[in-house]
């Protein structure tokens, strides 16, 4: 090839120029494309912090009426050995006309949770103890006019004051906008011990 | 007023873009020894990002640094990737360094008017080693361990100071947890941020003065009516798109490395890398990693602890004045047949003394270390003779150069 048609202001071949300018951005994208993702990747949970899915909580020192927070994937799950007493005030506040989803209808448990109770043993209620509004903890408030004259017993949020009954169903009036969410969870009556195993994806945290 | 106007109006770039890039002329003789540069440069980039997301999953810790390099190995998705880019990129970058180094030497480059690029660049291969090291200690294993307290203890022999020193390396009186934290913070903030600005002075002042090239003549004396020299060439769009052919090929050797030979028959990644930092095991050799193992070797060739020091600085320090060492016209070897027959036995004498240095410290190797060290000190005290009265060939008027 002579120096002249190497210049441009003699002969470009300019089609060759537009094919071969384009290859190079092409394939330029595409290898940078194809290292961007496992370096996106990289910045993922890894494979140990997965690996801390799933707790399992003892049931036994639950006496009735009491709770017990565990820690599960950094977050504080609730366990509530429900009266028969604390059951019936669920009833109660349905009846007040004072929830705003007393019926669950918000996807916020798994579907074998989508009952009053919000649990699959009445008696026991698993959930995640994050407030809906903005990721505080709730303080658990199950004594009858503990917080306000006409509080049946619930959850309590220090930060903004979102109300939640027994269930952690939400109450109206509450800057939170849903009711406290629900992990998959399995439990053993007989054993006692409740399994966490992830988080239901449908439910909002926060 | 258009927003293109608009900008080019506050903006530095345009003008920066015109004296860097579009209107910085270069020798039209650029041969492959050039790509090293720019290979360079790329391999900075790589090294910032991978080692970005590395750190992102370090601890340093003496309970936490190992288990959680093992854990960016095991854990982290693509964690291996990464770990093996920024492994591998250290051994590649002295290779290129090595590379752009030896060409500087072969065609005159670090000669008057570019002492000042060469000391820069030579600073720059400097902070690289230190930068090496200290990355070198945070993960923590045996090797880790035992590197990082026999390169502190060389601090020892500084006169006066030398404990002081130690200890405040250290941070302590031995390798600790103490130690991580200050090397990590060495390794990512202050040395590293040394290495890029050294980089951009490096470019800042070989652009003031304009590039060498293989002939070792100046272009810039010999300038056209249109004031730009006649055998230069305006960096962009020729050098960038050659250089960007470069990095395509240089990529490929990059990811074969990482996925076929990611240690290299263990000369990138030592085996002794794979065991936790003990204090109480020394390793059954301790060797450095092979870039500095040409030192290394020179250390231990001499049986006394304060001499083997001062050879070895000395070995380290003296090619900051190569540029005054040569004192011959002519730049370029290409018309010095002497100076590079020297250069290229000191060059293979460099690659004898970093496979000596990798050798365990057996008497059978005393002898060939010495005479390594003895041909390495030669050539810079030869030099200034050899370059004074050694008979030249005549360069050519312009650059040698035939279009393909």
């Amino acid at each position: 090839m002579s120096d002249e048609r190497q210049d441009s202001k003699h002969a470009p071949n300019v089609t060759r120029r537009r094919f071969l300018t384009a290859l190079v951005t092409v394939s330029g994208a595409a290898v940078a494309g194809t290292i961007a993702v496992p370096m996106v990747k990289s910045l993922d949970p890894t494979a140990a912090a997965a690996a801390l899915a799933t707790t399992t909580i003892d049931l036994n020192p639950i006496e009735p009426g009491m709770q017990m927070v565990a820690l599960w994937q950094e977050k504080p799950v609730i366990v509530v050995n429900r009266t028969p007493e604390m059951l019936a005030t669920l009833d109660e506040s349905e009846q007040k006309g004072i929830l705003k989803d007393p019926n669950c209808n918000v996807p916020q448990q798994p579907p074998y949770c989508k009952n009053k109770y919000r649990s699959r043993v009445p008696e026991w209620y698993v959930g995640i103890k994050i407030c809906n509004h903005l990721c505080c903890i709730p303080h658990y408030r199950p004594k009858k006019a503990s917080v306000a004259p006409w509080w049946l017993g619930g959850f309590h949020c220090p930060c903004h004051g979102s109300m939640y009954d027994l269930s952690a169903r939400v109450i109206k009036g509450s800057p939170a906008p849903h009711n406290m969410a629900v992990p998959e969870y399995d439990i053993d009556v007989a054993k006692k011990t409740v399994v966490v195993t992830k988080m239901y994806p449908l439910a909002h945290l926060c | 007023m258009s927003f293109k106007e608009w900008f080019v109006k506050r903006s530095p770039l345009p003008e920066m873009w015109r004296e860097h890039m579009a209107e910085y002329y270069a020798p039209k003789n650029f041969n492959i020894f050039y790509y090293a540069g720019s290979l360079l440069l790329l391999m900075v980039v790589l090294q910032f990002l991978s080692g970005f997301l590395v750190l992102a999953h370090y601890i340093p810790t003496a309970e936490g640094a190992y288990d959680s390099v093992y854990g960016i190995m095991y854990d982290v998705h693509y964690g291996w990737l990464m770990q093996y880019m920024h492994v591998d990129g250290v051994s590649l970058i002295f290779v290129l360094l090595y590379v752009h180094m030896a060409r500087g030497m072969l065609y005159g480059s670090y000669r008057s008017p570019r002492e000042l690029v060469w000391i820069i660049g030579y600073t720059t291969y400097l902070a690289f080693m230190a930068e090496a090291f200290f990355g070198y200690v945070l993960p923590y294993s045996n090797l880790s361990y035992w590197a990082g307290t026999v390169i502190t203890s060389l601090l020892k022999s500084i006169p006066f100071i030398g404990g002081w020193v130690t200890t405040l390396v250290r941070g302590g009186p031995g390798m600790s947890g103490d130690t991580l934290g200050r090397f990590m913070a060495l390794h990512v903030t202050l040395v590293f941020l040394v290495i890029v600005g050294l980089i951009v002075f490096h470019i800042l002042y070989l652009h003031k003065v304009g590039s060498n090239n293989p002939d070792g003549i100046e272009i810039k004396a010999n300038k056209g009516p249109d004031g730009h020299p006649v055998d230069g060439i305006p960096f962009h769009p020729y050098y960038s798109v050659k250089d960007l052919f470069g990095f395509g090929v240089w990529l490929i050797i990059f990811g074969a490395i990482i996925f076929y030979a990611p240690t290299f028959h263990h000369i990138f990644l030592e085996r002794t890398m794979s065991t936790p930092a003990n204090p109480l095991k020394s390793l059954p050799d301790v060797t450095p990693p092979w870039y500095l193992s040409p030192f290394y070797a020179m250390l231990r060739s001499i049986p006394n602890k304060n001499a083997g020091i001062i050879l070895m600085v000395f070995a380290v320090l003296i090619p900051f004045v190569l540029p005054w060492l040569d004192r011959n016209p002519v730049k370029s070897t290409r018309y010095r047949p002497i100076t590079r027959i020297m250069l290229l036995i000191f060059f293979i004498n460099f690659f004898v003394l970093a496979y000596l240095g990798e050798q365990p410290p057996l008497p059978k190797y005393f002898f060939m270390e010495r005479l390594g060290a003895f041909i390495y000190v030669a050539f810079f005290i030869l030099l200034p003779f050899v370059s004074k009265f050694e008979p030249t060939r005549t360069p050519p008027a312009r650059v040698r150069f035939h279009a393909h």
